[in-house]
């Protein structure tokens, strides 16, 4: 049953049409590496999934129901906005830590900035499902607010002893490797607990002899069944982890099947043709 | 003409120069801001109509805008400054400075703020300017992602970032407020080099004196910005 379902996705900037009719589904639990040669429109794909762009026509459906509807006269407005992307988590290939907090801090931020809002949704279901007195509303209040920072930091932990840095919970990202700092975002990202995670170029950005501890983190995700988006030009991983590989050329999915398919049995010659400037280079 | 009522007079005159500065960043901090946002408006002509400003502004000399304040506005063909200033010492018996030197000027004083604040305020919003638009768009990108408000992304993410990159063009500027203070004494306003002129007929000595005290109080100031950049040492970009 198809839980993210994108249909006809088309984005321009200015003259240049990026995406050109993009139709994906993915399952829920199922890992999709996006391949392709740059300027393929794999990454815009990703940040128009993301609401960083907003996709200029298409429709996108999350778990059956509609998130965009590009059609639809009128701009969200930020809440939705917000709304929306908290479905999506994104890893950067630059990482993006915030520089002046620690790793552990790095990953409680956001939650810990979302609690005042469901604080006040708290109150407001209190105010008209109970019958408390304003002082025992504002006790109940505070008592969950209090909950929520321990479950928070307590979350905060446990991720990052999953991935493997909670030895260096208190360091500033500069005092980080590459690979440390993308494993931190990776934490930063499930602190959210987001229902699709998406990866752009995860790895491009690192040393070749660090990309592997943030592989085994992607790796791991996978066995705790979350659904992902990896764009990737590390083909040995997506063959590994993938469950689907879609293959993307001039805005256009070119082709898309399980790694078998697309790696030792590509149709299109744009396809075969990628794949063998890669094996060059490698070779 | 001793050394004391010498110290006595400088230090009143010094009094008003610490006013002049505290009052300018007090007001041309949070101003700078609003005008740096104006000059980042995804607005054309508000970001258009800002940058005119700002480039008049920092363009003119800061003594002329002085001028241009002081005596721009008259009532019934009197300066409005010199009535304020005539107000203030006859009516209320408030002056700047010693009264012994005959010093008036409250309404002076208000002219030099309001063109000390604009001024700065463009300079300041220049510096916040820089500063904002080197935070990268992925700090912004991963806050929006994160689900932070705008606000948030810039209070929380933003700001301290902002904050250690402008720290030392801040320090620069800020150091040439305390001696831009002076231009002051332009209108007859007694900051500490009008009071240290009076004495020169009679000796050259108070000038020096009153240089330490400029000297001591960028010394201070130079300390205060050496500790808080290092203060902010714990991170990097």
């Amino acid at each position: 049953m198809a839980y993210l379902e994108i249909k006809d996705f088309q984005k321009s900037f200015g003259n240049l049409q990026v995406l050109k009719g993009i139709n994906l589904t993915i399952n829920k639990g199922e890992v999709v590496s996006i391949i392709g040669s740059s300027g393929s429109g794999k990454t815009t794909l990703l940040r128009c999934i993301n609401f960083l762009e907003k996709a200029d026509s298409g429709e996108m459906l999350l778990d059956n129901e509609v998130l965009l509807d590009a059609s639809k006269e009128g701009k969200y407005n930020e809440k939705e906005l917000r709304e929306k992307r908290l479905n999506f988590g994104l890893v950067f290939q630059s990482f993006n830590l915030f520089p002046q907090y620690n790793v552990i801090n790095n990953i409680t931020l956001a939650p810990t900035l979302l609690i005042k809002e469901q604080a006040k949704a708290y109150k407001k279901d209190l105010i008209s499902n109970s019958e408390l007195t304003k002082k025992e509303i504002k006790k109940a209040v505070a008592e969950f607010i209090a909950n929520k920072k321990v479950q928070i930091q307590e979350n905060g932990l446990e991720l990052l002893k999953t991935i493997d840095l909670i030895d260096k919970k208190d360091s500033y990202p500069c005092e980080l490797s590459g690979g440390q700092c993308q494993r931190v975002a990776i934490a930063r990202a499930l602190a959210l607990n987001p229902k699709v995670l998406c990866f752009d170029e995860p790895t491009s950005a690192l040393d070749p002899e660090l990309t592997g501890e943030v592989l085994k983190v992607i790796k791991s995700l996978k066995q705790k069944d979350r659904t992902m988006i990896i764009v990737t030009h590390e083909m040995g991983f997506a063959k590994s982890v993938s469950d689907k590989v879609i293959f993307m050329a001039d805005g256009c999915i070119e082709e898309e099947g399980t790694p078998d398919q697309i790696f030792s049995n590509p149709k299109s010659e744009k396809l075969k043709s990628f794949l063998s400037n890669i094996d060059n280079k490698d070779g | 003409m001793d050394f004391w009522s010498v110290t006595q007079s400088l230090l009143q005159g010094f009094g008003v120069t610490c006013l002049i500065f505290i009052i300018t960043l007090i007001f041309s901090l949070p101003l700078g801001l609003v005008i740096s946002f104006g000059s980042m408006s995804k607005f054309k002509p508000l970001s258009a109509i800002t940058k005119v400003f700002v480039w008049v502004i920092r363009g003119i000399p800061l003594m002329l805008q002085v001028f241009i304040v002081y005596y721009m506005i008259k009532i019934n063909g009197k300066n409005l400054w010199g009535e304020v200033n005539r107000f203030f010492y006859f009516e209320l018996g408030w002056a700047v400075g010693p009264p012994e030197l005959n010093g008036e000027g409250y309404g002076g004083l208000i002219a030099v703020l309001i063109a000390f604040i604009i001024n700065y305020a463009c300079y300041f919003s220049e510096i916040f300017r820089g500063g904002i638009e080197s935070v990268s768009k992925g700090q912004y990108e991963a806050g929006k992602v994160l689900g932070m408000t705008k606000n948030q992304i810039f209070n929380k993410v933003v700001l301290l970032q902002v904050i250690k990159r402008i720290l030392a063009p801040m320090g620069n500027e800020i150091i040439t407020l305390v001696k831009d203070t002076a231009l002051s004494n332009s209108i007859g306003i007694l900051e500490i080099i009008m009071v240290s002129k009076t004495f020169t007929s009679k000796a050259i000595w108070p000038l020096f004196y009153s240089g330490a005290f400029y000297l001591i109080f960028v010394g201070i100031l130079t300390l205060l910005f050496g500790y808080l950049e290092k203060k902010l040492k714990f991170f990097k970009e």
